[in-house]
């Protein structure tokens, strides 16, 4: 069987990141392992800019984001395979994969990084009743469709949920000639970016219903109209107050859900609010050596913040493997928990001995919060308290715990992340 | 002029046509969709039931119970999976208690094998997961799961290889009888969207809409209900929360709504029952889903209905006796009916496709093919085979190599054979119904695109022409801008 | 003069900013709650401005669109004049990334370039 150090699962951004600061932190035997035919993953179909502000300090495009990257693995010499499928991950990191010329293969890795991203809800998770015609695509397959691809999936469309693919879809496809009639919004707010919102929607006149969802696709073969109505507190549809919008497309945009089925079949533990693995302060998943980063993890809403993640846990899969593939530490886990407002936290536990002086914890709020107090408690030492004007569910927070003031706490069981009104 | 033209192309008529491959005889079958399999077919439990329900001395009864003794032999030959995974009725309240015996007596009176009843410890014993309120179930060993899509497939290639043709997109809009000049029998004479066709025989198996056609040619009227169902579909990963069909008892709109495994390892949740008007009206409705989730949980407990990944609606072929309409139309010679063929419809339709071949060998003294091929292979599923034999396979065949819809782990080599077999998928869904493509947990969001490249290359049909299942049901109306 | 209704967008808050404005002239940006907001509503009441990006048609290629954008910002009308320009342009492979692609897109004095490579087929 071939063996590398590490091996990446994806090669979208979060793989990309991860290959690129483990070559740098001196690990050599590295492959990246993609299902497509090409390296970058979403990006690839994200053409609209925004990307990079934080990383490389100017906006980017998405594909021009990725290539960023893609010229390191280039540079680096890093090894990748294309049109790859991982079919299997072991508890004891047997890669088993396939593609066309090689077939079906193993490889023993020293370390794993899971970077399979995420995917998009479907209209079946949903139970949007109606009928089942063509014209119903999830935001991001219209996405690969139209900037990819080169084809106009519809002219007239309507647009469930506001995450931000959907609200950016709305916009390309005005831009190509399609009439974007309204986008309908579950929750009394909306899961997408507030620019988004003005310059994806507003600049083009295409209204945003909060509290509004789908409640009858008609059409036979092909959609032609769509009913959305307002929902009550208790998010039923309230009789009296159905729209019908004639049109033949639907775009669903209603949420991303990381994709784990080979975490999961690799026995990985996994946190039931993210949906990704549970991982500690090295971004190490319940097996050692099995490291994860990006969507796969939890959802990201900026990309930066999935090459930073991913930078830390190559450099984490290359310390691991330098040591032997052994995980070294002393003392115990602290215990994360997320509460009172605050939905999860990633990691989930936190090693003193092995932290950075500085560790980020990120974490996502489950309503929005206005004037409220982002609150971290040493057991129920209040230890952190700062004052975050406005907190929404579409955005992640994070906290920074440091290592010297973790040190004076040495019996420290639990540390509490909570929003709190004062 | 065909011997034989069989009005649908779902289980029903597929099997007529199977079995009637044996003979030397001329046969086609038309169907109004792009494929087979697209109407009542599609849409169903997926369950080759036992055969207690029926009452005694029925049809529905007698085709029952001869269809699921011959599954077995059918899967094997047809090369499609089949599993009796065994059903169970399940009693929650005392006072019923006695209705069970019922069901089992008239079972016994059927000649269901194997039937026991169970009292609650045993039941649970068997199902861990039913409710707590469980105090007795009848258990039912010979019920079995299939894969309707791939029976009604299997046969339907399978006629198809021994010399039946088959129409598509050809709706029947008249029947009208005529004598023919060489022989001075019956004949009917066929008005299709496509031209007419006429055959000596016409064999009615039209699902919901063979009511229309047996009232187009008899004056004895029969009259058919769209008998809407509701199912709800579970992620693999809930599949295993039963491994029996679970039913409640029976009540006068039919057996309710059962949880059971699906052959594929999704948990299939459904069908709600309700009347319309409509013969296409496969609309979902929030009623109907509710009701549905509401009355699966009374029989199951911890039901993850959250895992659902899809939703859908079948229409049953409801006739007013609740009862199957089998046989030539006594005013309409050389029509024959195979109308009302609701559930146990597909349990039914090998027995059906034996009994109308039958009847029709005698009528027209048929005699059989010498050459008459009796199986057939179905899509390979790499799945199946070793590591070594599976690199063998794609160093033949490098598609195999390439896995296209990530959920259920379909390769390009099977979607390729699914497109080039007899009767090949031509559609997204004809795809789908073959080889799971876009069946799994992101309901083709992935593999889309890249099923209709394949499309695409392998039958030349442009990226623009490609449909989810036919007629206007098109993925992508034009290109982007910049020109072509 | 004239009264606009805008939503900051420099954070979540997303502010509801009123603007009075007579063509130039800015008298009063009430409704922000930061700085941020005054400087978002003054320009964008006077010169808006917005990145368009889309696919351009490439011949020869081993993908027959590739990803584009305008260079910089330009003035928020001459949006669509920008597409109706990128849809009359075919480009030849190979493309890479900051190629031009259209030069000053309709006179904004701004460029359009490729923002992915295309090798020749």
């Amino acid at each position: 069987m071939t063996s590398y150090d590490i091996v990446i699962v994806g090669g979208g951004p979060a793989g990309l990141a991860a290959a690129v600061s483990a070559k740098k932190a001196g690990t050599d035997s590295i492959l990246i392992i993609e299902r497509d035919k090409e390296l970058g993953g979403i990006l690839n179909q994200c053409i609209h800019n925004g990307f990079g502000l934080h990383t490389f300090k100017e906006e980017l495009t998405g594909p021009e984001y990725a290539y960023r990257f893609i010229e390191q693995v280039y540079d680096l010499g890093i090894e990748y395979k294309l049109d790859t499928m991982v079919m299997d991950i072991s508890h004891d990191k047997v890669v088993t994969a396939m593609n066309r010329t090689e077939g079906m293969f193993q490889i023993q890795a020293g370390a794993v990084i899971l970077a399979m991203g995420c995917r998009e809800r479907p209209r079946g998770a949903l139970n949007i009743p109606g009928y089942r015609p063509a014209g119903i695509y999830s935001a991001g397959t219209a996405q690969r469709l139209v900037n990819m691809e080169g084809y106009m999936p519809g002219r007239e469309v309507v647009i469930l949920g506001s995450g931000d693919i959907g609200l950016i879809m709305a916009r390309r496809m005005t831009f190509e000639g399609a009439t974007v009639k309204v986008v309908a919004e579950l929750m009394p707010f909306s899961g997408g970016l507030k620019r988004n919102i003005v310059q994806c929607l507003d600049d083009y006149g295409i209204p945003l219903k909060l509290s509004h969802t789908v409640v009858d696709i008609e059409g036979k073969e092909r959609v032609k109209a769509v009913t959305i109505a307002e929902v009550g507190p208790d998010m039923k549809p309230i009789p009296g107050t159905e729209e019908r919008y004639t049109c033949d497309t639907l775009l669903l945009s209603t949420g991303l859900i990381p994709e784990n089925e080979l975490s999961r079949g690799a026995g990985v533990e996994m946190n039931a609010v993210t949906s990704g693995p549970v991982v500690n302060e090295i971004l190490e998943t319940s097996i050692p050596g099995v490291f994860a980063c990006g969507n796969v993890l939890h959802v990201h809403d900026l990309v930066d913040y999935v090459s930073e993640e991913a930078t830390r846990a190559g450099e984490n899969a290359a310390k691991y493997v330098q040591n032997g593939c052994k995980d070294e530490k002393e003392g115990n886990d602290i215990k994360l928990v997320a509460t009172e407002g605050a939905r999860y936290t990633v990691p989930c536990t936190v090693n003193v001995s092995r932290m950075d002086e500085n560790l980020t914890v990120r974490f996502r709020v489950g309503a929005v919060f206005k004037d409220s107090y982002v609150s971290v408690y040493f057991d129920d030492e209040r230890v952190q308290h700062r004052k975050k004007r406005i907190m929404a569910p579409g955005e992640m927070e994070q906290i920074i715990l440091q290592k010297k003031k973790l040190a004076d706490y040495p019996d420290l069981k639990t540390i509490t992340v909570k929003i709190e009104a004062e | 002029m065909y011997d034989v033209i069989i009005i649908g192309a779902g289980v029903t008529g597929c099997a007529v046509a199977r079995e009637l491959s044996r003979y030397k005889v001329n046969v086609c079958v038309l169907d109004k969709e792009e494929d087979v399999c697209s109407g009542t077919s599609k849409a169903n439990s997926a369950i080759v039931h036992a055969g207690f329900d029926a009452p005694t001395g029925s049809l529905m009864a007698r085709f029952n119970v001869r269809g699921n003794e011959m599954m077995d032999d059918f899967a094997r030959d047809l090369d499609i999976p089949f599993k009796r995974n065994g059903a169970m009725v399940v009693c929650i309240h005392e006072s019923e208690k006695d209705g069970l015996k019922d069901l089992y007596d008239r079972g016994i009176a059927n000649g269901v094998k194997g039937l026991e009843i169970l009292d609650r410890e045993q039941a649970l014993e068997k199902e861990p997961n039913l409710t707590e309120n469980v105090v007795a179930a009848l258990y039912a060993p010979t019920s079995g799961i299939i894969c309707p899509f791939m029976l009604n497939i299997a046969m339907a290639e399978n006629a198809n290889v021994n010399g039946v043709d088959f129409f598509f997109n050809t709706e029947v809009e008249k029947l009208t009888p005529a004598t023919c000049e060489k022989c001075g029998q019956p004949i009917w004479k066929i008005r299709t969207n496509n031209g007419e066709y006429k055959a000596k025989y016409v064999i009615n198996a039209a699902g919901v809409y063979a009511d229309v056609f047996h009232n187009m040619v008899s004056e004895k009227k029969i009259h058919i209900t769209p008998r809407r169902g509701d199912y709800c579909l579970l992620d693999k990963t809930a599949g295993g929360h039963v491994s029996h069909t679970i039913f409640p008892q029976p009540t006068k709109f039919g057996k309710g709504v059962l949880v059971s495994p699906t052959i594929h390892g999704n948990l299939i949740v459904g069908p709600t029952a309700i009347d319309i008007e409509n013969r296409e009206g496969i609309n979902t409705t929030a009623e109907g889903i509710n009701d549905l989730i509401g009355k699966a949980g009374e029989n199951v407990r911890n039901l993850p209905i959250r895992q659902v990944i899809t939703s859908f609606a079948g229409l049953r072929a409801h006739e007013d006796h609740h009862e199957f309409v089998i046989g030539e139309v006594e005013d309409a010679p050389h029509f024959i009916d195979c109308a009302g063929i609701e559930s146990p419809g597909l349990s039914s339709s090998p027995a059906i496709g034996e009994y109308v071949g039958q009847m029709l060998k005698e009528k027209m003294g048929l005699e059989e093919k010498e050459n008459w091929i009796g199986t057939r292979k179905g899509i390979l599923n790499p799945a199946n085979l070793s590591i070594e034999e599976r690199n063998e396979l794609i160093k033949k065949e490098p598609a195999y190599g390439r896995i296209i819809c990530r959920c259920e782990m379909v390769t390009e080599g099977e979607i390729i054979d699914a497109i080039h077999r007899p009767l090949g998928a031509r559609s997204l869904d004809g795809v789908k119904r073959r080889t799971r493509a876009g069946m799994g947990r992101c309901q083709a969001g992935f593999c889309s695109p890249r099923t209709m490249e394949i499309i695409n290359r392998e039958l030349g049909i442009p990226m623009e022409k490609i449909t989810k299942l036919g007629g206007d049901s098109k993925i992508v109306l034009e290109r982007t801008k910049g020109g072509a | 003069m004239e009264k606009r209704n805008l939503t900051c967008i420099g954070c979540p808050m997303g502010c509801q900013i009123t603007v009075e404005v007579e063509g130039e002239e800015v008298f009063s940006v009430t409704g922000n709650t930061c700085a941020i907001g005054d400087k978002y509503a003054r320009q964008e009441v006077t010169h808006p401005e917005r990145t368009v990006t889309s696919t351009v048609a490439v011949t020869g290629g081993e993908k027959d669109r590739c990803s584009v954008k305008t260079k910089g910002n330009i003035p928020k009308e001459k949006i669509f004049a920008c597409m109706d320009a990128i849809d009359h342009v075919k480009v030849a492979a190979p493309v890479r990334i900051g190629d031009v692609v259209i030069e000053n897109v309709c006179g904004t004095g701004v460029d359009v370039v490729a923002t992915k490579n295309v090798d020749a087929a």
